[in-house]
């Protein structure tokens, strides 16, 4: 890459290297920055570090071995996208999926929501010295990554669910984990809030640093939290509801200035929001099965693969990557944690896709971080890059 | 979602005629499909009109389909949103190999910027009037663009990678 030019305006300006692995980035990002004094004059961004072909790997792949690589995108809240991925296989072959698998969907996706969302804010407080915040709330993260344990086995990733609805019913167990969360986290989110949200010391760290306007964040590509933070009221739950999210109350924070301390607001608000959507899907809670009438891509019993022929057929043809797809394109997204989470699928019948695209937020919204960071101080970036929540997994997919 | 169809046809097929090849619905998405050389001119006129007003790029990404006829061994295909509305569409355009020049729209929506790097990254697309074309996720060295079909999965220029013992 090339070295941005570090003599305009007949000053000498120095050049610092940001990363590639720089403790306060929170993963692989390098940003080359001419400096003055502390002041930053101008960024250039590197990314894919820790690129891994995915597009080109689901190409290769059957439908149901495409979930594991869409943990890795963002693995703070790997469910979302599994569900995602799910979804977009669902509406290619058009399922039905029962309501009580929506309503569980819900339930892990609205966590995971919260997980995620644990990690920024916490990270954000942590970027500003506040270190306490994050080892207690990292203990509700924890619990989540528990109950994430009891219904699939995984705690990071995840790979949860199943083309046609979820593997197994949440057990006694799992009922019990997700009840001791709900009792738990609005006391420990509280306690959170009371240290953080009106402390002096945040305040003046957050407020007007790396903002961004509505205009200029929707031109840039913003979603999610991010954009909400700069007053645009747009959440892919309520424009295009998918997995019955149409049933549920809740309500879209919004913020004015877009600056770091409105994205962590937005965030935190919108942990309080998926708090009362998770409690809504256990309180309404529908009976019936939990996946799909879809032999022909859901794992039969196996006990009916040991004694029946048919289930046996099918169990091989969905193990060997043989089942039969329809051609077709088919785009879905789902409100991830940062933002809109889209799967661009073209299928020609084949065992694997022929094209998958990933629309990754982060990746899209990240090349606006040079333009927002620019006139700042260097301590200033490192909290917009952190509010602004870019996993590095999937920003270099 | 098929009266957003209808409207938005009528409205190209008035502008531009023929340049619209076919109008659809795939799944719950209305697509377009319009010759090259009229995209860009397509896209201008679909942020500006009031009606319509595609603010928002949602994503664009390349295709290639080998298979197909010369003319149409490339594909780009870009999504367009209009939040207030919730009115959401995808153009498409195909091109054949030798003629990958494409005029950049990173200029009418900056978010293309990356994206284009990114196509061009792994198809090989030449946005023309793009600020910064170059690699964005493979190193720069590489030579190749690694997402067309002919190239395997696997780097078969390494030589670290033997098998001989697993027999790949």
């Amino acid at each position: 890459m090339t070295a941005p030019n570090n003599t305009y305006d007949e000053k000498n300006y120095s050049t610092l290297n940001l990363g590639p692995t720089h403790p306060a980035t929170h993963g692989i990002f390098q940003n080359v920055l001419t400096m003055d004094g502390e002041m930053i004059v101008d960024a250039v961004s590197t990314v894919g570090y820790i690129h891994r072909a995915f597009e080109k790997l689901a190409e290769h792949r059957p439908y149901n071995q495409i979930t594991t690589i869409t943990d890795r995108l963002n693995y703070c809240s790997s469910p979302i996208n599994n569900m995602g991925w799910h979804m977009t296989v669902e509406k290619l072959i058009g399922a039905e999926i029962p309501k009580r698998a929506q309503y569980m969907r819900v339930i892990i996706m609205e966590l995971s929501r919260i997980a995620d969302h644990i990690v920024c804010d916490t990270v954000i407080a942590v970027d500003t010295g506040a270190m306490t915040g994050f080892l207690h709330l990292f203990q509700y993260r924890e619990w989540i990554y528990e109950i994430f344990e009891e219904i699939c086995g995984a705690r990071l990733t995840t790979n949860i669910g199943r083309i046609g609805g979820m593997e197994r019913d949440f057990s006694p167990k799992a009922w019990e984990k997700i009840d001791h969360f709900m009792k738990g986290f609005p006391k420990g989110l509280k306690e959170f809030q009371s240290l953080v949200d009106r402390n002096r010391i945040f305040m003046d760290r957050t407020i007007n640093v790396g903002p961004i306007t509505a205009e200029k964040a929707l031109n840039f590509g913003f979603t999610g939290p991010n954009l909400r933070a700069a007053g645009v009221d747009y959440d892919v739950r309520v424009a295009n509801p998918y997995s019955s999210y149409e049933d549920f109350k809740f309500d879209i924070p919004v913020g004015t200035n877009g600056d770091t301390y409105d994205r962590y607001s937005v965030r935190m608000e919108e942990m309080w929001q998926s708090y009362s959507i998770i409690e809504q899907a256990i309180k309404n809670m529908p009976d019936g099965a939990f996946h799909a009438d879809l032999p022909e891509f859901y794992l039969p019993e196996k006990q009916d693969v040991y004694s029946k022929m048919e289930a046996l057929i099918y169990h091989f043809k969905i193990v060997m990557g043989e089942t039969e797809v329809p051609k077709g394109e088919v785009y879905h997204a789902v409100e991830g944690g940062n933002g809109e989470l889209g799967f661009y699928l073209i299928s020609d019948g084949g065992r694997t896709p022929f094209r998958l695209h990933f629309r990754r937020p982060c990746f899209i919204y990240y090349q606006a971080y040079p333009e927002m960071i620019k006139g700042s101080m260097l301590s200033d970036a490192i909290l917009t890059m952190s509010s602004m929540n870019v996993i590095a997994g999937e920003l270099d997919a | 979602m098929s009266e957003l169809l209808q409207k938005v046809k009528d409205k190209l097929e008035s502008k531009f005629g023929d340049a619209l090849l076919s109008a659809e619905m795939h799944y719950d998405f209305p697509v377009f499909i319009l010759r090259k050389d009229s995209v860009k001119d397509v896209l201008i006129f679909l942020k500006e009109d009031t009606d319509l007003n595609f603010h928002f790029l949602t994503t664009m990404c390349g295709i290639h389909q080998p298979d197909e006829t010369e003319d149409k061994q490339f594909g780009l295909m870009y999504q367009l949103h209009n939040m207030p509305k919730n009115f959401r569409i995808r153009l498409k355009t195909f091109m054949s190999k030798s003629d990958l020049d494409m005029p950049t729209i990173s200029d009418i929506y900056p978010t293309a910027g990356w994206m284009e790097r990114q196509e061009y990254d792994f198809f090989g697309f030449n946005f023309i009037g793009h600020k910064n074309l170059s690699r964005i996720l493979n190193m720069d060295e590489m030579n190749y663009f690694p997402m067309r079909k002919e190239y395997p999965l696997e780097d078969l220029g390494r030589s670290d990678k033997s098998d001989k013992m697993f027999g790949r």
